[in-house]
């Protein structure tokens, strides 16, 4: 099969290129609909770099950012995109919410709705909970992270990572590493990355493998160093702090021994390797300094900085049909 | 008063299929087959249609009337998992008469005290204020010291054992089959072998101990092969299952409907296939609705917050007759897991049109064409995961000790 990685969409006039109200996932998305929004975000990440004059074309809209798990790196970075581009942020923190109150998800939703918000960020820690509220609300939602399920804007931010650093997508062979069982971000990558036609490696030991893996398009591995043959992108996930002593590894000290990216494993992956990681990050544990600070290899800062554009692209074009932008109405 | 039902298809479990009259004098069946009509009896034309044992629903979790009413459901065995739970005489006994006039509650008792599965509950005390069985509830007995104690308590006491059978250190948090589906969406999921690995010990216990022990359901092929094989051997098991676990598989999570968000979960395709053939071949005994009716306040909720269950009550004739219609089983047999099989699990003498046996009755059309809605049904709530399905067979009229409801 061949996928050229920029998007031929971009040619077709108006909603058609993404005909979608929400994201609330990659699951779903053509690979046309993919490379679109990853097209999108490259000019922002121009405009992001060369600091000039801001483009508002989202001024006056009210942005909702709820987010119902505590969150620091992506809440930051959709206040950020979302203000980029003119609009009206608002943060909601469930911590100190109603939720805590006993009040319904969908109470939430309804009520977030009728405060007229005309786009919904939410991440929360249930799988499908995304959705259920984007069946009550009449705005765009999108899902900033929903439990074990997807997390879009970060594997669009990876994909457009892999793209800038290496040219292409397709036929990429692709390690991704760590917890999958748990991983919302292994997941939306897993999707992202074979409908766009890469090689997907997944790496974990069992006990962090989910079942029937393979049946997603990936090939899964429990010994990294075999799956690290000839890889052209590692990317590593993090291990969850309640997951390190005895639930589902032994200890920090030996995942790291038999899953810790460092520089001497790196060299079985081919020459010049990228390595991601969606951070916050473990150090000594899933990476090495060493590993993560090499400025040659490492792009998570950069991932970092294509989350912005991601997420303004997104925003951007989530927002087109409600705003009325020619060809979107 | 007698009544007599002419024009009848006569459907019992234990003599077959067959066309005729049935008297009913006060609360019992009097005569039935080719019967004369005695003079003054009041004459009832059944047109053909079906005349059947009312329903024994083997497990449920609410007194629901209205749906059970609807469901062609004259009896119930119901679940220790109330509120407060069924171990103590006093609830026991409230809990038997809860269902009057119209129902009748048969308590299934909790094995053990609080359902915690830790010390014994009063088997012998709540059977005598009115408990047919007892059950380990929505939850499996984990430590088998105590699984083994209950078993032969409850053997002493003439109780059949009604278990819920997941290990529960697999299922421990788990809302899903793990599976591709359960993958895709990121739900906590147990192997379908949890089932399976319960039901051996549990066997293992019955060969040991002799009680007697009903799988209230059974839903995997490793399972039914492990329930095949010591009936096969004289053992004295049972088991039993819902139509979703036959209809429906784990697919039916996509888009995370709450309403299929089962326990056990839905399984595999593989495994439903297996549920069809072990109602055909006769290892499954009961077919029951596991009636638990949840309000949006349970369900409308993300799928790992929302409660398991389902409305089972008056959709469980219409997919029994189906089941026929699709020669899973004969008629007669339907009626055997309606009617009889659950009815000797609560040791009661019902369940057939035997001349003697309570007059509890339901005349059904097998072929009625209607539309479940959960919108519209008479359970307390519309949990169903088959809404907007149609189907054909309902109850038309309900007897109960011989008493038109």
């Amino acid at each position: 099969m061949h996928i050229s990685d920029h998007s031929p969409a971009a040619q077709i006039p108006g909603g058609a290129v993404f005909p979608h109200r929400h994201l609330t996932g990659i699951e779903g998305l053509q690979p046309h609909e993919i490379l679109f929004l990853l097209d999108e975000a490259e000019q922002w990440v121009e405009a992001n770099r060369s600091r000039a004059p801001g483009d508002r074309r989202l001024d006056g809209i009210t942005q909702i950012n709820a987010f119902f798990e505590n969150s620091t790196r992506t809440l930051l970075s959709f206040e950020i995109a979302g203000k980029r581009l003119g609009a009206d942020v608002v943060n909601m923190h469930a911590a100190q919410s109603s939720v805590k109150k006993g009040e319904t998800l969908i109470d939430t939703a309804v009520t977030l709705n009728a405060m007229r918000a005309d786009v919904i960020v939410i991440r929360h820690s249930a799988s499908g909970a995304v959705k259920l509220i984007a069946g009550k609300v009449d705005c765009p939602v999108l899902n900033a992270g929903d439990g074990w399920h997807e997390h879009p804007t970060q594997a669009l931010l990876d994909a457009l990572t892999i793209r800038r650093r290496t040219g292409a997508i397709a036929h990429r062979k692709v390690v991704i590493c760590g917890d999958i069982l748990h991983s919302r971000v292994a997941r939306s990558n897993i999707l992202a990355l074979t409908t766009l036609a890469a090689e997907v490696r997944v790496v974990a030991p069992s006990t962090l493998m989910p079942a029937e893996i393979e049946r997603m398009g990936v090939t899964p591995f429990t010994d990294f160093d075999a799956a690290l043959e000839g890889a052209e992108v590692v990317m590593m996930l993090r291990l969850q702090n309640e997951r390190m002593n005895g639930g589902f590894i032994p200890s920090t000290r030996e995942y790291h021994m038999r899953y810790g990216l460092t520089s001497e494993r790196l060299k079985r992956a081919a020459p010049g390797a990228l390595v991601m990681h969606p951070g916050p990050m473990n150090r000594g544990v899933e990476i090495t300094s060493e590993v993560a600070d090499d400025l040659e290899r490492s792009a998570i800062t950069e991932q970092v900085e294509m989350g912005v554009a991601v997420r303004m692209a997104c925003l951007d074009v989530l927002t087109r049909r409600s705003l009325g932008v020619e060809g979107w109405a | 008063m007698t009544r007599a039902f002419v024009n009848a298809t006569l459907v019992c479990p234990n003599s077959g299929v067959s066309t005729g009259t049935l008297l009913v004098e006060g609360d019992r069946i009097a005569a039935v087959g080719d019967v004369v009509v005695p003079e003054g009896a009041e004459r009832i034309d059944v047109r053909g249609k079906l005349l059947a044992p009312g329903i024994v629903d083997l497990g449920v979790f609410a007194v629901d009337p209205a749906a059970f009413r609807a469901g062609g459901i004259v009896r119930v065995g119901l679940m220790p998992d109330q509120s407060p739970v069924l171990d103590d005489p006093g609830i026991v006994e409230r809990a038997a008469k809860a269902g009057k006039p119209d129902l009748w509650i048969h308590p299934i008792a909790a094995a053990t005290r609080g359902l915690l599965g830790t010390d014994l509950a009063e088997m012998a005390i709540n059977a005598g204020a009115g408990a047919r069985a007892v059950a380990t509830g929505r939850r499996w007995i984990g430590d088998s010291g105590v699984m083994r104690k209950v078993l032969r308590y409850a053997r002493d006491c003439g109780l059949t054992v009604i278990a819920h059978a997941e290990d529960g250190g697999l299922t421990d948090g788990a809302v899903a089959t793990a599976g591709e589906t359960a993958t895709r969406l990121g739900l906590p999921a147990a192997p379908s072998m949890a089932e399976a690995l319960a039901i051996a010990r549990d066997l293992m216990l019955v060969e040991e101990t002799g009680a007697a022990l009903h799988f209230r359901q059974v839903t995997t092929a490793a399972s039914f092969d492990l329930v095949r094989r010591a009936k096969a051997r004289g053992l004295p098991v049972t088991c039993g299952i819902t139509p979703a676990h036959l209809l429906l598989s784990e697919n039916t999570l996509n888009d995370y409907r709450t309403f299929a968000h089962l326990s056990p979960p839905l399984r595999s395709e593989s495994d439903r296939q297996a549920a069809l053939a072990a109602v055909r071949d006769g290892t499954v005994d009961v077919l029951c609705s596991g009636h638990d009716p949840r309000g949006p306040e349970q369900k409308r909720l993300p799928f790992t917050d929302s409660s398991e269950g389902m409305a089972g009550a008056e959709t469980l004739l219409a997919f029994g007759l189906g089941l026929v219609r699709d020669e899973v089983l004969s008629l007669d047999r339907l009626f055997a897991l309606l009617a009889v099989n659950p009815a000797r699990v609560l040791g009661i003498d019902t369940g057939t049109l035997a001349a003697g046996s309570p007059a509890d009755l339901v005349i059904a059309d097998a072929d009625a064409p209607w539309l479940i809605s959960a919108e519209r049904m008479a359970a307390k709530a519309g949990n169903t995961p088959f809404d907007g399905l149609p189907v054909q067979g309902k109850a038309l009229k309900v007897m109960k000790g011989g008493r038109f409801l």
